[in-house]
């Protein structure tokens, strides 16, 4: 079945195209891309909205298995197609976690049975994801892990993680760890400084987050393994990446969408809503992640979508779980970068897309013959006030309710599926 | 006019707010100096004192002053274990709210946790300290008695000294201080000072003696013993000698500097007991008694809200 995109603006971060457009799409793949004036046959007509490769989102959190009732692989997978996410990856942390070859098994088949979109799992670094004990990283694999990770835990023996990198080096597979020094961090809920002290709250120095990194890519020099910082969110842990690059080691690194739109103001009044991990940072910080995405030394945005329901956040703020729903809102928070002139739509889609897809060895990302046609189409201008009840995500914990926003998604293809909007 | 539903800090409050709280206080102190302290002014009204933090002093300050205004007061100890039964302190703010209770007295471990509970609740909700956030009656206690010692709240240089990072006493302290135009100094090790204090508008010492020079008042603060064995000072002694409150330190403030605390005192870490004991410069036991003053203050002042709401 061949059908047409006409007249959209096209965006594709592989070729740098930003222009008009249309898309031919066959057997569920990109099977031409006209760029230009749009031919005259039948197909949807785009009015000059953009058309990019869906998002793709390398840290998602589900509550499948162990904790359905924040977030199935049903209502995550509807609101990524909502929020024209149509590739996620879900951490091991659930309960039990993924660091067994069967619960990999079991949360894809579940994923493929509850969701249109394509949802890919990390499977555990270590069992249990306790920082003690290797999981068997091939048996993970061979059941369809894109790579290892323990999520939001820090291994915190530098033996053990050596071992992981070294035996993972074995196997060329991709390592993913979060970077917190957990001396340092364990029992924080913000990052130190006026306002963390004003509240009174127990936090964290910001270096926490270089400490680890800096452990972790003297490790990935002395194993040579292919590393992903999951996700990073401090000016100071920009220097010890940059220096890694240069000594050409296979590393990249993400940041979230909360970590470059949000800032340590905004816990002022005890809102759980914005307690994430790691803690939200300076304005100067974020600043910085927003330089660093612009000119590459970033590789990734995330979501870090993380749901929790409504009991977990209504607790004192250092007792309230941590993490913010972020499939649905993903796009119209990196839009606040766009708009703001921060980044082009085409590095955003590099961030947000391509780049994700090439780390996780996927062939989507792009707008080109044979790549599949997960698509998005969306109107960056279109406002809206956002209201949490109206998410799909089973629970509503996002830090931007009630506030002004611009870009809706209109639509979302995944294997030329339409998956939202329509 | 005060037009505050709660006391949940210093920080909402403005400077007229605290010099109208602090003459009320004024008025009860010499109530409380009478052989008959009992006024109706809170009859028939309900008082219950929530107490997640286990507290003598506080709690029963706030009991005398509630029961010398003629509220019924109930005090609960709800300590932390009894918490993890599964009950969150919402529920136990809704449960209590059901009761109509008229003033609600709380202390909690945790900091914004007042906050929280006053959002879920119809009463009007006093902090009896949150965490490491806010201790605001401490701050006003401390207010009414340096006033009532220095003869005015404002242009004085005042020094707080001890453990600033984890003390709510200290945050309320130099909220309430620098709204009523005073110089503020803090003076502690800098494992015992919260990041970003620089911010704060006071001037930080890490050494006593330049610290406490021709200060008006010194204040000092609790060494709590989990910080005894935790990272942040070497040993009880090495602090005594840097900075526990000596008569030779004391005689680098001015000559008729008085000397606060919050109780309880360690003598021997934080003050010395010839310091702590010395009726000419300690005013301590004055802080005390302040203490019920204004707590009846802000009981009036907060219930009389409550008639106009009404």
């Amino acid at each position: 079945m061949i059908s047409h995109l006409l007249n959209a603006r096209l965006i594709d971060p592989m070729t740098g195209y930003d222009g008009p457009g249309a898309l031919r799409i066959a057997n569920g793949q990109i099977d031409d891309v006209i760029k230009g004036p749009s031919p005259d046959v039948a197909g949807l007509d785009c009015d000059g909205k953009v058309l990019a490769p869906g998002l793709v989102d390398m840290r998602v959190f589900v509550g499948e298995p162990g904790a359905r009732h924040r977030e199935s692989f049903r209502t995550a997978g509807a609101a990524a197609a909502a929020g024209g996410v149509t590739t996620f990856v879900a951490q091991p942390d659930t309960t039990p976690c993924l660091d067994d070859p069967a619960l990999v098994q079991f949360a894809l088949n579940r994923a493929r049975e509850a969701a249109e979109i394509k949802i890919h799992v990390m499977g555990a670094l270590t069992k249990g994801l306790e920082g003690k004990q290797m999981s068997e990283q091939q048996f993970l694999l061979d059941a369809g892990a894109l790579g290892l990770s323990d999520g939001d835990h820090v291994i915190p023996s530098a033996k053990v993680l050596r071992a992981c990198m070294a035996y993972a080096k074995g196997l060329d597979a991709l390592i993913a760890p979060a970077t917190q020094d957990p001396s340092l961090s364990n029992g924080a809920c913000a990052t130190s400084g006026e306002m963390a002290s004003r509240l009174g709250l127990p936090a964290a120095p910001a270096v926490a987050e270089q400490i680890a990194l800096q452990r972790d890519l003297a490790l990935v020099a002395n194993t040579g393994c292919r590393y992903h910082a999951a996700q990073l969110s401090t000016a100071g842990a920009l220097a010890p990446l940059s220096r890694a690059r240069s000594e050409d080691l296979d590393v990249t690194a993400a940041t979230s969408i909360h970590h470059l739109t949000l800032n340590e103001l905004d816990i002022a009044e005890y809102q759980t809503f914005f307690k994430i991990t790691p803690p939200l940072r300076s304005e100067s910080d974020r600043i910085a992640m927003i330089e660093a995405v612009r000119v590459g030394e970033i590789d990734v945005i995330c979501s870090s979508h993380n749901p929790q329901d409504e009991e977990a956040k209504r607790l004192p703020f250092e007792e309230a779980a941590s993490g913010a729903v972020g499939l649905e809102t993903f796009l119209p928070a990196c839009l606040r970068l766009v708009h703001a002139d921060q980044i082009s739509l085409l590095r955003l889609f590099e961030c947000a897309s391509l780049r994700p897809s090439q780390r996780l060895g996927l062939d989507s990302g792009r707008l080109v013959p044979g790549a599949p046609a997960d698509l998005l189409l969306f109107d960056p201008e279109a406002p809206f006030v956002l209201d949490r009840e109206k998410l799909s995500s089973k629970s509503k914990n996002t830090p931007f309710d009630r506030q002004r926003m611009q870009g809706k998604v209109l639509g979302t293809w995944v294997n030329g599926k339409r998956v939202f909007g329509g | 006019m005060f037009a505050h539903r709660h006391l949940l800090g210093i920080a909402p409050l403005s400077p007229q707010d605290i010099t109208q709280i602090l003459d009320l206080s004024d008025r009860y102190v010499d109530l409380n100096r009478q052989g008959a302290k009992h006024v109706d002014r809170l009859s028939g009204r309900t008082q219950i004192n929530l107490f997640f933090e286990s507290s003598t002093r506080t709690m029963a300050s706030f009991e005398i002053a509630g029961k010398r205004l003629g509220a019924d007061v109930m005090n609960m100890n709800v300590l932390a274990s009894s918490m993890n039964k599964g009950e969150t302190l919402i529920d136990t703010a809704v449960t209590l709210n059901a009761m109509h209770p008229d003033l609600l007295v709380v202390r909690h471990q945790n900091s914004g946790a007042v906050d929280l509970l006053a959002q879920k609740v119809n009463c009007a909700v006093l902090n009896a300290g949150d965490g490491r956030h806010e201790h605001p009656t401490q701050a006003l206690l401390d207010a009414l008695t340096i006033r009532r010692r220095k003869g005015r709240l404002h242009r004085l240089t005042i020094a707080i000294c001890g453990d600033i990072a984890n003390s709510r006493v200290a945050r309320s302290n130099i909220l309430a201080l620098l709204k009523m135009e005073n110089r503020v100094r803090v003076i502690a090790p800098p494992t015992l000072l919260p990041s970003g204090i620089d911010r704060f508008g006071v001037e930080v010492f890490t050494n006593m003696e330049e610290g406490l020079a021709d200060c008006d008042v010194v204040m000092m603060l609790r060494i709590q013993n989990e910080r005894l064995t935790g990272a942040a000072i070497p040993s009880t002694r090495e602090y005594y000698h840097r900075y526990g409150l000596t008569r030779e330190k004391l005689a680098l403030a001015k000559p008729d500097a008085i000397v606060m605390h919050p109780g309880p005192m360690n003598r021997g870490v934080e003050i010395d007991a010839e310091v702590a004991d010395d009726s000419k410069r300690s005013v301590i036991p004055e802080q005390v008694e302040m203490g019920v003053a204004v707590r009846m203050a802000m009981l009036d002042l907060l219930a009389h809200n409550l008639e106009k709401a009404e």
